[in-house]
């Protein structure tokens, strides 16, 4: 496939790693900050072929994970109500609340729906005018231009049987939170190529040099990762801590100014609860003022208490870069896949998933 | 399928309940259709069950058959049901011979899909030359089903030199494809509601028997082992012999035969083709010397122009299935806890 | 996050409200109805990276070589140093 097959080319692959390999002379920790980036690097057997001084931690890039206990709640409530279809994004489904995932309501008979795309949700309500639909609107910056554009189009629309459960997450707050945290170790950062594509380069100006840390926005296929994970360590060897642009293909500086706009026309930033983190303020999107109607909070009057998480999770220490997965003492056993103590075991861009499923050859020999 | 048998005059138009009750309707539906249609010798007898003689070693399996949508691009659960038990059959290292038919039908379900079913069974059995020999059908209430299911039991006549067990794996066997991954999977995937796309791929049902006894003809004890990866796709069937046989299974990423468009809808949802149902190819692992002949012998066959080596057998990570990605990297590929979903990550 | 994939536009839908504009895209061969609205300026044969139904982005094809000439322009670099 173009623009994705060439940027798997195993030559120029070798290339990178042995010119990644000839420049490290000191040990580096990086964190990349996107799920997705995650998913490629153990998909691709990359983090084993790194050399070992440049250890590589994975971030709070997931928003399936850092969702937190009580917005799954209230999708799992509103999905129980008579006439509600609640659609989500398939990632979403097994994700545990305080006592039930979706999937689990709707193998028990909520209409639960996975959708590929939110604009689909309101045909749905177009299509059935006696339910109520209500779209879970998860995920970073890159997903808020089409959660946003859904609501603009039902008001256009007059589909009044439409809202969204909104948990928008942003990565700069999250960025700042663990680099302001003392335990920190990151060194330098790879920032999500596709929030940037939406959002643009300025916000991590001011954080690269107020933490003279480099960010560079970097993609997502292997050749991507390669070139960001390079450029990084190029600037640490020589003390430099500039934002460089690696997925320059997607991504201009001042970003996507439409899709920026549809966000400011529908959400307000607001503070936001990230599961294994805590509160980090100024941290989320919510449904402003204007489209109140589109808010499902609003309209249902959800009233869901502010739930606990599992205790045994380390999922914080996890995202913080502080743990890798394997040193979990519940990994693999008291916590896998099929019954997740916390959620970056549950969504496959998760950092413990992505190990459990995708785990690097030379973990599976020590673990 | 094409309907070469046009659906005869019924009385009714759609199923009730009234017609798996054993009583005069059910009498109407099976007289005036169902029996013409499936016409042999065994099923002429009329009895409760079929009885004939058979000599040698027979093998024996059971399948039921639920998807929906029940048409689909290449094909619908009359033909799964058909070439999916054959298929069992031969991955025992048997040729399908005799076939029961068992449904449970929705009330409501019109005359005309069930018909089409019957008709795509029926010429499906003929192509692979079995006979349905017994079978029943049942109604349930409306909502108490899923239009149709269907189970397919199947008995074979064990191929002479079969000797196709996971015991038989040894180190160094090759692991051979026969075709391209997740053709049905993607095209059951396309009609789903809210997911959908348009694509020119179909479902790869077929029957797999007489390529399979061709192998066994040629090579014998030479094919180890044989699975068609059907739900749960190859990745599933690898790592149930992994956990069986102790060794492990080494593929490699560049050398899986997958379609563009299977590609691309697997990059679009983020799905992973190794997990993705089959319904028209088999995994097979063979003596390493001669895998490079029975690809190409699988390559002159309808049911093999794709074939591949994939991997093979090792002592190294014991119990695992390892793939070596596109660029060199090694990963593990697990067992996936439930169905895989489409991921916005 | 953000699974978004490159995708070929086949054709384009306009609509009148701008916000609605639509295009088939292909990946792959896969043909899928996607939502342009936020990149305007794409035109039919055009690459888009697409995420959840959205046209997020235009691809460049001028940058997209240059993940390949990287190293090239290193190596050129190390080798002017050296001198």
């Amino acid at each position: 496939m173009k623009y994705l097959s060439e940027y798997r080319d195993p030559e120029m692959a070798r290339r990178y790693f042995e010119e990644i390999n000839r420049v490290t002379t000191k040990p580096w920790t990086l964190m990349e900050i996107c799920g997705g980036q995650t998913h490629s690097l153990v998909r691709n057997g990359i983090l084993d072929l790194l050399p070992d001084k440049i250890t590589m931690v994975h971030g709070p890039g997931c928003p399936v994970c850092v969702t937190s206990v009580s917005v799954i709640d209230e999708a799992v409530h509103l999905a129980q109500k008579e006439n509600v279809i609640l659609c989500s994004f398939g990632d979403m489904l097994r994700v545990p609340g305080s006592s039930k995932s979706l999937l689990e309501v709707k193998s028990a008979g909520a209409d639960v729906r996975i959708l590929y795309s939110p604009l689909e949700a309101v045909q749905l309500a177009q299509q059935n005018p006696g339910k109520e639909v209500v779209f879970f609107a998860v995920g970073f910056e890159t997903t808020a231009p089409a959660n946003a554009l859904s609501v603009i189009q039902a008001d256009k629309l007059g589909v009044s049987n439409y809202s969204i459960l909104a948990s928008h997450v942003l990565v700069p707050p999250a960025m700042e939170a663990l680099l302001s945290d003392p335990e920190n170790k990151i060194d330098g950062f790879l920032a999500a190529g596709h929030v940037c594509t939406i959002m643009g380069m300025e916000e991590y100006y001011p954080i690269a040099e107020k933490y003279k840390t480099p960010i560079v926005v970097t993609g997502f296929e292997p050749l991507d990762l390669l070139q960001g994970i390079l450029m990084t360590v190029l600037q640490l060897e020589k003390g430099e801590h500039k934002v460089e642009n690696q997925y320059a293909r997607s991504v201009q500086r001042e970003g996507n100014r439409l899709a920026k706009d549809s966000i400011d026309t529908v959400f307000s930033v607001s503070d936001r609860q990230w599961r294994g983190i805590g509160s980090i303020p100024q941290s989320g999107y919510e449904v402003n003022d204007r489209y109140k109607k589109y808010n499902a909070r609003l309209k249902f009057n959800l009233a869901i208490p502010l739930a606990e998480e599992n205790k045994a999770c380390i999922s914080g220490e996890i995202m913080k870069g502080l743990k890798k997965p394997f040193q979990c003492p519940n990994f693999g056993t008291l916590c896998k896949p099929e019954h997740p103590l916390g959620a970056p075991m549950v969504s496959s861009e998760g950092a413990c998933a992505a190990y459990y499923h995708y785990s690097s050859v030379k973990t599976v020999q020590t673990v | 399928m094409i309907t070469s048998c046009p659906i005869p005059k019924f009385d009714f138009d759609i199923i009730t309940l009234g017609h798996g009750s054993g009583g005069l309707l059910t009498h109407k539906l099976l007289e005036s259709g169902v029996f013409d249609l499936f016409k042999n010798d065994l099923l002429d007898q009329q009895h409760d069950g079929a009885s004939f003689s058979l000599s040698g070693d027979v093998a024996f399996s059971t399948d039921s058959y639920v998807v929906t949508p029940i048409f689909f691009p290449g094909g619908n659960i009359g033909d799964l049901a058909v070439n999916g038990t054959i298929n069992d059959l031969a991955m025992c290292g048997a040729k399908a011979k005799y076939l029961s038919l068992s449904f449970i039908l929705e009330e409501g379900l019109t005359m005309e899909e069930f018909w089409k079913i019957l008709v795509s069974i029926k010429e499906a059995a003929n192509k692979a030359d079995v006979k349905i020999v017994t079978g029943d059908t049942k109604v349930v209430e409306k909502g108490k089903g899923d239009k149709v299911f269907v189970n397919t039991s199947g008995i074979g006549i064990m191929h002479p030199k079969a000797k196709i067990h996971h015991n038989n794996i040894q180190a160094g066997d090759k692991i051979i494809i026969s075709g391209k991954l997740a053709n049905h999977g993607i095209t059951i995937m396309s009609l789903r509601k809210g997911l959908e796309f348009e694509t020119t791929i179909q479902s790869d049902t077929t029957a797999l028997h007489f390529t399979v006894m061709k192998l066994l003809d040629e090579y014998g004890e030479a094919i180890r082992f044989l699975r068609d990866p059907t739900r749960g796709g190859p990745a599933s069937v690898l790592n149930e012999i992994a956990s069986l046989t102790h060794l492990g299974y080494h593929l490699y990423q560049s050398a899986l035969p997958i379609d563009p468009q299977v590609e691309g809808a697997c990059e679009m949802l983020g799905l992973d083709p190794l997990y993705i149902a089959n319904e028209g190819i088999f995994l097979a692992v063979v003596r390493p010397d001669v895998s490079k002949e029975i690809v190409s012998m699988l390559n002159n066959d309808s049911n093999g122009t794709h074939a591949a080596v994939i991997g093979e057998v090792t002592t190294t990570n014991p119990g695992k299935v390892i793939l070596s990605s596109s660029i060199g990297g090694q990963r593990v590929v697990g067992f996936l806890p439930g169905e895989q979903l489409p991921r916005i990550c | 996050m953000c699974l978004a994939i490159p995708g070929k536009i086949m054709s384009i839908t306009p609509k009148e409200d701008e916000t609605f504009l639509m295009g088939k895209v292909s990946f792959g061969g896969i043909i899928k109805e996607v939502n342009l609205s936020m990149v305007p300026d794409a035109a039919v044969n055009d690459y888009v990276l697409v995420h959840v139904g959205v046209a997020i982005s235009r691809i460049d094809e001028e940058e997209a070589k240059l993940t390949f000439e990287y190293l090239k322009q290193i190596g050129e670099t190390n080798e002017l140093n050296q001198e």
